[in-house]
């Protein structure tokens, strides 16, 4: 039985219908990629497993149980951390207090969660007391990780973690992930930077205009020609 | 100079004035944060805390006077029952007035239009209720005596009164706020409230007990106001704008620019009313509105509780 599943999920925003029959699974211990151009659905896919948008027909299934119409704070205590797109860090808190949001359901002694993501990410130790405001575009997308794992979530969900970031960060970014999946977390990442993720991803699905049109192993879906050529930048000759 | 001349008693009744403003203005200001609505029933809050103590004070007075550290525990007294009754109120106008709204994603003026009627209803039925004049609350020490000199000024004791009372309540505030769970969480729903759900938080609670926090403040403002210039069902009216003014001027959104707005609007409108007359008092703070609206609306200390960009 998978961890996570879509199941025939569509989405609409007023009249516009964002996702159309999205049906996807993810395994306990995976790493699985979405990917699609902007305007895809991959946002909204993550929006509506995280409870802040309602499928409407469709299912969201977490570790056994639907989880359609509920709270997005209680989906977060279920065991699904989010990393939004953007990164989303609370500007006028500190880099600590950001982490301590992440574990904002859970009570007892954060400090040996404090202490692993400092050990994933060093330099949020040297920035502790930061504002989270003041950091930079890589530093806060390392907070934005380090703070949805201090909710010690059982899937983690990626929404575009490279977006603007020199390539040395997004390589140290997905080092980190793989490190995330081996300590035994899953991953559900959404990207558009397709090489990148295909490269640690088990399997991917491409999103096209809100609908599934492609799944496969990611090793097969790097080396297929539409993917190749639609979102690995290369010609399709 | 006219400023010059009774300064230190300018100062001290300006200061005291503050502290009251400051108190009220907090309520805008964090329901402001999480919300971005201006609570304009906020007034009638202030206006229950002022009905709550004259209820409390008056039975529990009775004909006695009292002396000593019975004074102090009727002025505790007054301004918890203020404050308590103040957060009922407020939650009560969370849950009736803007809740239903959110819930069906109302546009923005409906919430106003919401607010003003919620306003028009609560002091209308204060009225109806407890009359429609003013009433005083029996004095727990003596109004008119003075605590100490200070360079040549009296300092009464209801001004000692006022600003030990704010300011223990400001320090209590600034401390929620800063290390509480829930002070963490408003400050999350302020900056970013669909991320703060995404961390568990529980927005409409985190709003409701938002509403609650600063109706305590009005509601303990309104027994401290209530306790020199007596209680009446339109009480709330002008401090309500005023303290709206000194939220405006500090930055609407930034918690302790709603008290630098008080204060420094308690000021303005003392040395103001000194210097040219006392009827142009309340012309002066609600130009100052007018002023800051135009030249600065980000306020003195710019919105700091609020969205960042």
């Amino acid at each position: 039985m998978s961890l996570l599943a879509l199941q025939a999920v569509e989405v609409s925003y007023g009249s516009i219908r964002a996702l159309k029959a999205v049906s996807l699974e993810v395994q306990e211990g995976e790493i699985v990629t979405l990917l699609g151009a902007n305007g895809a659905g991959k946002t909204t896919t993550l929006r509506t497993i995280s409870g802040l948008l309602v499928p409407r027909p469709g299912k969201v299934i977490f570790d056994g149980a639907d989880i359609q119409g509920v709270a997005p704070h209680e989906i977060v205590g279920l065991g699904i951390g989010h990393v939004p797109e953007g990164r989303r860090i609370f500007p006028r808190m500190t880099v600590v207090e950001n982490l301590e949001m992440g574990a904002y359901r859970r009570r007892g002694n954060l400090g040996p969660d404090l202490d692993r993501v400092f050990g994933l990410f060093p330099v949020l130790l040297e920035r502790r007391k930061q504002l989270g405001g003041t950091l930079s575009g890589g530093e806060q997308q390392m907070l934005a990780i380090g703070r949805a794992l201090m909710g010690q979530p059982r899937v983690l969900l990626l929404d575009e973690p490279s977006m603007g970031l020199a390539p040395l960060i997004v390589a140290q970014i997905f080092g980190i992930i793989k490190e995330i999946r081996q300590s035994g977390t899953t991953v559900l990442l959404v990207e558009q930077n397709a090489a990148q993720a295909l490269s640690v991803a088990d399997r991917g699905y491409v999103l096209e205009t809100g609908e599934i049109v492609m799944s496969d192993r990611a090793e097969v879906l790097l080396h297929d020609d539409r993917v190749r050529a639609a979102y690995l930048g290369e010609g399709a000759a | 100079m006219c400023i010059i001349h009774p300064f230190w008693s300018l100062l001290v009744s300006g200061l005291s004035d503050g502290f009251l403003y400051a108190l009220i203005a907090l309520g805008y200001t964090l329901v402001y944060g999480v919300l971005q609505l201006i609570n304009f029933a906020h007034s009638e809050v202030f206006m229950s805390g002022g009905f709550a103590g004259y209820f409390i004070l008056n039975r529990t007075i009775g004909s006695h006077t009292p002396h000593g550290l019975d004074s102090v525990l009727m002025v505790v007294l007054g301004t918890v029952g203020g404050a308590v009754f103040g957060g009922l109120v407020a939650f009560g106008l969370e849950r009736a007035a803007y809740r239903p709204l959110r819930r069906r994603n109302a546009p923005r003026i409906a919430f106003l239009i919401s607010a003003i009627g919620a306003s028009y209803f609560l002091y209308n039925l204060a009225g109806k209720e407890f009359g429609r004049d003013a009433v005083s609350i029996k004095a727990p020490f003596n109004l008119d005596g003075n605590a100490f000199r200070l360079f040549g000024a009296q300092v009464q004791t209801y001004q000692v009164v006022v600003a030990v009372a704010a300011i223990v309540m400001l320090v209590g505030l600034d401390r929620m706020v800063a290390v509480t769970r829930l002070g963490k969480g408003i400050r999350a729903v302020a900056q970013d409230a669909d991320t703060a759900s995404l961390m568990g938080v529980n927005i409409d609670r985190v709003i409701s007990q938002t509403f609650v926090i600063g109706g305590l403040l009005g509601g303990a403002a309104g027994f401290l106001f209530g306790l020199n210039y007596g209680v009446v069902y339109t009480m709330g009216f002008t401090p309500g704008l005023k303290a709206f003014t000194a939220a405006v001027l500090g930055g609407i959104g930034n918690i302790r620019g709603a008290v630098v707005g008080g204060l420094v609007l308690g000021l303005v409108e003392n040395f103001g009313s000194a210097c040219i007359q006392t009827s142009w008092r309340d012309v002066i703070a609600f130009g100052i509105l007018v002023a800051v609206l135009i030249i600065r609306p980000t306020g003195l200390l710019g919105e700091r509780l609020g969205r960042s960009a």
